[in-house]
């Protein structure tokens, strides 16, 4: 188990590095450089010129990435050009953020998800299965930035029951209650369309694991039906469920990037649009990296989760 | 099936559920103090190191944490003195020296005097110079003229530049002249721009990333007590998130309101300021090939275009028909007799007949967005509109903002007929110098990406830019506006008047034509 553990751990480190030499190559292709975004209408060729060989932006392009990379693993995110600043500051000053907005997400998704997905599977064809099969559709259906502004101008400008914008009120705030306030609506917005999608693949699932032999045997056997739905089906549902939502990890990560500017939320999505405007490839490959990592993480937990959940891979 | 048990826990946790939503959003109470001001941004500033910084948005912050030598006087674009009592200037126009104001500390508590001024444009022009590394100083061309700065004494300094160049003072009253604090600088290096230390009106407190910027009451200000006892600079990059924040009380003022959104400000409780800067929007010709070489034409889509139309309904009234090259908001310079060219497509029918053109065709470059650039596809598209009901025929391609400078800086020749494009600028010497002349080709490191060339004009932006004498440059700039205009090398469409909304809580405020943002008088209740 350890083997297999330490053997995905490996693997993890060309997911890493592909991703980065992608970004990197994304970024160098686009038309246009750090020095013209600098300069802005001053960017003439000559200060462009200037400017670019001041950054060491004259460089082929492989050298600049082999740069990167050696110096990642000495420890040394590089500095950001638009900035003048450490990379690993601007991103670790940032990432706390966007990892409670998109880890709260992400468990908004996952219970909600789950548990309407099991009672309507448990009530197939019911009023509250269409209820919940119309909703589903329609969260998905919905772009998550236009929810968002819409949210701001229910919550905010008409009722003025939450604020807008930002992690915390600048005074007076600053406790749990103050973040689960500015929390509530990024984080429903953002989790809206994951959880429909986990909804209905747990549904499925479910529905296909409720017409097995062995839920019969316990039907049959006179347990509670809750302990059918809840403890026997759902402990095989859960096996498939898990991959499902390491790939709803990755979404609501990336999907953090615009509900983090509609919200103004200090996370590190607007910080790689930004970055990737003014063609900050130091701040962009660093903000991906962290992203990517995080990604890489979170499916490694998944895949060990099941390894525990299921003795059939176990076994393998 | 327990249809009901199941029914009822779904019940209990929805009750629960919405209990809790119920208690953690109690009505939003304000809890930011009476004397805290707190201003709605259109994004983060990069730096708060004014050597550094190019952006308006940055300016913003930076002209309330520091002084320069000089400013602008209060709702104009004239110098008057700020750090400096005073100055001469040589006859031949290459000698400044300054007479310091004394007594008179960094936030830091170190002294303010002429070392400091030396040292600051050291930095930025000396490559040699010890904290020359602390940049890249993507604006110091500013201050190229400059060959060297001299400690006099104490309280005066001389600045000796290799010609004279009329701009100088004002180029000085710019953010990138303002005077950091030496000690900060060498104690913070490239951090500084995280650590600011100025001589203004507000102190450096803190910065949260993407949180807020907030600066305290400098106590000891030379020129006054400022009324608010902190400020609090927000960014907010969404514009309807902004707006949404105003609306709600989050913020006491905000500046750059979507068009599309002041009608929501209107009443009681907001006013809404408003203030023609040095900005404007035009279309660039191509006048080496093509249709647009024929001076005719080019008046053609002048006629052709409804500047007014662009102005009403695509920006809602936040601009004005620009007639010529230089923004009106440089009262000294400007031609009042200038008039914009009236949309008649009649007249540009006409020209387009007596020009007789065997293709009509046009590439017009659009941009999606960009410093400056208002709304650039919507006007773009009233424009592409404008021109085919006159019999032009033309494609749009749109960039990318920094992509678009990269295609239309280096010139337009085999590419494209005209180009959308904006200027802010602190002179009437610096866009026309940089954009207009013969010598600004593209090939000769200008801007001129549409090759317009007229000696005449060469030569009284030349005489303009070493006259020392406002009057005499007056004159100069005017008639090189009458020339421009005639020759039309550009579409004069549009002069931005910038906005800002604050709450009724908030006095004293008003734009300046500088677009910098100035909040020392203003006064929160």
């Amino acid at each position: 188990m350890f083997y297999y553990l330490f053997k995905r751990i490996l693997y993890a480190v060309p997911v890493l590095l592909g991703v980065t030499f992608a970004v990197f190559l994304i970024i160098s292709l686009i038309p246009g450089d750090p020095a013209t975004a600098i300069l802005g209408s001053y960017a003439t060729p000559e200060n462009i010129e200037n400017l670019n060989r001041q950054l060491g932006l004259d460089k082929p392009f492989f050298q600049r990435y082999l740069k990167w990379v050696v110096n990642i693993l000495q420890g040394d995110f590089g500095t950001s050009y638009s900035l003048n600043r450490p990379v690993i500051d601007e991103v670790v000053e940032r990432f706390q953020a966007t990892l409670i907005l998109s880890g709260s997400s992400f468990l908004i998704c996952s219970i909600i998800g789950i548990f309407f997905g099991i009672i309507s599977s448990a009530l197939q064809y019911s009023f509250f299965d269409k209820i919940i099969t119309f909703s589903v559709i329609l969260g998905i259906s919905i772009p998550s930035f236009f929810l968002g502004m819409m949210m701001i101008l229910l919550f905010t400008v008409e009722l003025k029951l939450l604020p807008a914008s930002g992690m915390y009120s600048l005074y007076g705030g600053g406790d749990l209650i103050d973040l689960l306030k500015h929390l509530i609506m990024p984080s429903t917005a953002l989790a809206i369309v994951s959880t429909g999608v986990v909804v209905r693949l747990s549904r499925s699932i479910m529905l296909e694991i409720l017409r097995l032999d062995f839920i019969r045997t316990a039907r049959s056997k006179g347990l509670k039906e809750y302990r059918v739905i809840f403890i026997h089906a759902f402990r095989l549902a859960i096996v498939s469920i898990l991959p499902i939502l390491g790939l709803q990890a990755g979404f609501v990560l990336s999907g953090a990037v615009y509900i983090e500017i509609v919200f103004q939320w200090p996370g590190v999505g607007r910080m790689l649009v930004d970055s990737i405007l003014t063609r900050d490839i130091m701040l962009v490959q660093g903000g991906v990296l962290f992203v990517a990592l995080c990604y890489v993480i979170f499916n490694i937990v998944v895949d060990f989760l099941q390894l525990i959940l299921d003795p059939r891979i176990r076994e393998e | 099936m327990k249809l009901k048990k199941i029914l009822s826990h779904i019940f209990i946790v929805s009750v629960a559920l919405i209990g809790f939503l119920g208690l953690i959003s109690s009505p939003v109470k304000s809890n930011t103090p009476s004397d805290v001001l707190v201003v709605g941004q259109i994004a983060e500033p990069k730096s708060l190191d004014p050597a550094t910084v190019t952006a308006v948005n940055d300016f913003r912050i930076l002209m309330n944490m520091y002084d320069g030598l000089v400013r602008y006087k209060d709702g104009t674009l004239e110098v008057e003195p700020a750090l400096a009592k005073s100055w001469t200037i040589s006859d031949d126009g290459k000698t400044y020296t300054f007479s310091l104001r004394t007594g008179i500390s960094f936030h830091d508590g170190s002294k303010f005097d002429a070392n400091a001024v030396k040292f600051n444009f050291d930095r930025m022009l000396d490559k040699n110079h010890p904290y020359h590394n602390t940049g890249p100083f993507p604006l110091s061309f500013f201050f190229s003229a400059i060959e060297n700065v001299e400690v006099v004494s104490d309280n005066s300094v001389r600045f000796t530049l290799n010609a004279p160049y009329a701009p100088f003072l004002s180029n000085l009253a710019y953010p990138t002249g303002l005077i950091a604090s030496p000690e900060a600088i060498k104690n913070n290096g490239s951090d500084f721009g995280r650590n600011p230390v100025g001589t203004g009106a507000f102190k450096f407190n803190s910065w949260k990333a993407n949180e807020a910027v907030i600066v305290d009451r400098n106590d000891n200000y030379w020129d006054g007590k400022s009324g608010s006892k902190t400020i609090v600079f927000r960014p907010i990059t969404d514009g309807n998130t902004r707006v949404a924040e105003m609306l709600s009380g989050g913020i006491d003022m905000m500046v750059e309101v979507p068009p599309i959104s002041l009608s929501k400000f209107q009443g009681n409780d907001f006013s809404i300021a408003e203030q023609a800067g040095p900005h404007v929007w035009f279309l660039i010709l191509n006048a080496k090939e093509g249709p647009f070489s024929n001076k005719k034409v080019r008046q053609a889509a002048n006629y052709a275009i409804n500047k007014e139309a662009i102005v009403k309904d695509v920006l809602e009234g936040t601009a004005a028909i620009a007639a010529g090259p230089t923004p009106p908001a440089f009262a000294w310079a400007y031609n009042n007799n200038l008039q914009p060219y009236p949309y008649n497509p009649e007249k540009a029918k006409a020209l387009l007949n007596e020009a007789n053109l065997s293709d009509k065709k046009l590439t017009f470059y659009v941009t999606q967005g960009g410093s400056g650039m208002l709304d650039p596809v919507a006007m773009g598209t009233a424009i592409q509109a404008d021109l085919e009901a006159v019999g032009f025929d033309v494609e749009i391609k749109t960039f990318e903002w920094n992509a678009f400078l990269g295609e239309v800086n280096p010139g337009l020749e085999g590419k494209a007929d005209m180009a959308e494009m904006a200027w802010m600028t602190n002179d009437p010497d610096t866009l026309p110098y940089l954009a207009l002349r013969t010598g600004a080709w593209p090939d000769k490191g200008g801007f001129n990406s549409g090759y317009y060339s007229n000696p005449k004009v060469d030569q009284l932006l030349e005489a303009a830019r070493s006259s020392t004498d406002q009057s005499e440059r007056a004159k100069l700039y005017q008639e090189m506006q009458t020339i421009v205009q005639e020759d039309a090398p550009w579409v004069f469409v549009a002069n931005w008047k910038q906005n800002a909304v604050t709450s009724n809580k908030v006095n004293n405020f008003s734009l300046q034509p500088s677009f910098f943002l100035i909040l020392k008088d203003v006064v929160k209740q």
